[in-house]
């Protein structure tokens, strides 16, 4: 699976180049390189434990990486930060936290404020444009553990929006939510993705793969495949990643 | 005594004891807007530890100002030994969590040997006759009965300096307890951050000694703050309500160990944030008990209603 070195070409939102990520000795993710090209929208897909949250949060550099490389924009990520943006998976924060849901939006404009800048009226007024985008502007003001999980996944991306990022990594964003919030989400996604925004995702339901998703990755530890989704998402080498269940509502 | 308790909460008690009221008050503010950050990072406990770990150095800084021929009890020079043994229990503590001892278990045995170790070192001084070791139990409980205007004005001070230097990170500290992972991403050093709020605890559990007392100094952080969430779900607010609430208990607490000088000042306090608490989860709207039972009692009746029809 190690590939060539990939050249960072600049119409690459993000390049993995070899990433091994170890928990204790055992690799959680083996030499994975993929390439996400600009203004694609990528799903990382494979069964529990094939390490797709690691992958994105190694490759972010939120958890250490024992090989590898990874360039954003032809940039090494840090440097490149500022035109990501990271929608983490809704239980990894605790939501009975005293915050109103505006106020987690506005998280999103750190960037533009510093430690102690204004919160302008211009940067308000995109705050709450962004929350306008997810149809959560009536929630502006309510507290964030009064919301439900396909409200608090809202105002996670919403606050992804805020940072008017270029390329956007969730992780789970469609993991128990309901009908409304998930056509909502993928609404305000394949929004950037036509700005030419970059756009990756673990997901975990792969009927709806096809409709969502232009590239897969699909992994196990290691890369099985890469691709656009018409040639890669294929009953084999989703058989290979899942090892080998059944899996009759993939086309063959 | 109710006289003599008015005279202490209007500062009429002379100038002594209207410095330690507002030293305590200004304490009880800087504990209790602190607490509030600490807390939400869930770092109640390990300012508990760190302020037991304060004991031996306290013994062992009057040690080295007897030995140089003080009488050893210089404030400032007790509150740096505490200081330095705080940050050694941190690091102890830090080491222990790394072997994946589970946290809770690793506060308990730093919290216990580190004041185990300053209950031997303060026996040792009593033994000792060397300078003036009286008052330094008062460490443990606080007291007011002998402090200074120097020691009110360094509280004032500290307390001062550590409302401001919260108020410049605040950003950062509510990002970085929300959210670490995100917090990191937009570019906040979040170890720096917890870093500093650790800090601007201990610099409380420093200024809180003299007055609170090393075992119940965790108190006056967490109380106010738990209090303080029950009325709001804004963390400006809370900060800021929690603060009022330790300024509160801080000034009525010192001013009651005025009236009563058998009372220990740091429990008297403690008390005081406690039936804050107790009065906020009893009348806070919505989030309070009355206000839940009647917002309960109102739909039952709106269902029998309904079943009725």
């Amino acid at each position: 699976m190690a590939s060539p070195t990939p050249i960072p070409l600049p119409e690459t939102a993000l390049a993995i180049t070899g990433l091994t990520v170890a928990y204790g000795s055992v690799p959680a993710v083996a030499t994975v390189s993929a390439r996400f090209p600009k203004g694609s929208m990528t799903a990382v897909i494979g069964p529990n434990g094939a390490g797709k949250s690691t992958l994105l949060k190694a490759a972010l550099g939120l958890i250490p990486a024992l090989t590898g490389e990874v360039r954003a924009f032809g940039q090494p990520v840090p440097r490149a930060m500022p035109r990501i943006a990271y929608v983490p998976q809704r239980a990894a924060v605790d939501w009975d936290f005293p915050a109103r849901v505006i106020d987690v939006v506005q998280m999103g404009l750190y960037r533009q404020t510093g430690l102690l800048g204004r919160l302008t009226p211009a940067l308000r007024a995109r705050a709450a444009d962004c929350l306008d985008r997810l149809g959560m502007a009536g929630f502006a003001t309510r507290q964030i553990g009064a919301l439900s999980g396909g409200q608090q996944q809202r105002v996670f991306l919403a606050r992804a929006l805020a940072q008017d990022a270029d390329l956007v990594i969730l992780d789970e964003p469609f993991a128990g939510v309901d009908a409304a919030t998930e056509s909502a989400i993928i609404a305000v996604l394949h929004g950037l993705r036509a700005q030419g925004r970059t756009v990756i995702a673990v997901h975990h339901d792969l009927s709806t793969v096809p409709a969502y998703f232009d590239r897969v990755l699909l992994l196990n530890r290691h890369v099985i495949a890469e691709g656009p989704t018409a040639a890669t998402f294929r009953r084999a080498t989703v058989a290979e990643a899942y090892g080998n269940q059944l899996l009759t509502a993939i086309p063959a | 005594m109710t006289a003599t308790l008015l005279q202490a909460l209007l500062f009429q008690s002379g100038y002594n004891a209207a410095l330690v009221s507002i030293g305590a008050a200004l304490l009880g503010f800087a504990a209790g807007c602190t607490g509030a950050f600490t807390t939400l990072r869930r770092r109640a406990l390990v300012s508990d530890a760190m302020a037991h770990a304060t004991l031996p150095g306290i013994g062992l800084a009057f040690l080295v100002m007897a030995a140089l021929g003080s009488d050893g009890r210089w404030l400032a020079g007790l509150l740096l030994g505490a200081g330095i043994s705080a940050a050694l229990g941190l690091m102890a503590l830090n080491r222990l969590t790394r072997t994946r001892l589970p946290e809770d278990a690793a506060i308990g045995a730093v919290l216990s040997t580190f004041y185990g170790a300053g209950i031997v070192i303060l026996t040792v001084i009593q033994n000792l006759s060397l300078g003036r070791p009286a008052g330094l139990e008062s460490f443990l409980l606080g007291s007011t009965a002998g402090m200074l205007r120097d020691d009110a004005l360094l509280v004032a001070g500290g307390g001062a300096v550590t409302l401001a230097l919260l108020w410049l990170l605040r950003r950062a500290l509510v990002m970085t307890a929300f959210d670490p992972a995100h917090a990191r991403l937009m570019g906040i050093d979040t170890r720096a951050a917890d870093m500093a709020l650790l800090v601007l605890t201990l610099a409380c559990v420093l200024l809180g000694l003299r007055v609170v007392g090393l075992i119940l100094i965790v108190a006056l952080l967490i109380t106010p703050a738990l209090a303080a969430r029950l009325w709001s779900d804004r963390m400006s607010t809370v900060a800021l309500l929690a603060g009022a609430i330790g300024a509160v208990s801080g000034h009525l607490g010192a001013a009651l160990s005025v009236a009563l000088p058998d009372l220990p000042t740091g429990p008297a306090i403690v008390l005081l944030a406690f039936a804050a608490f107790a009065l906020s989860a009893l009348i806070a709207p919505r989030r309070g008990l009355i206000a839940r039972s009647i917002a309960h009692a109102r739909l039952r009746a709106r269902l029998a209603a309904g079943e009725q029809t």
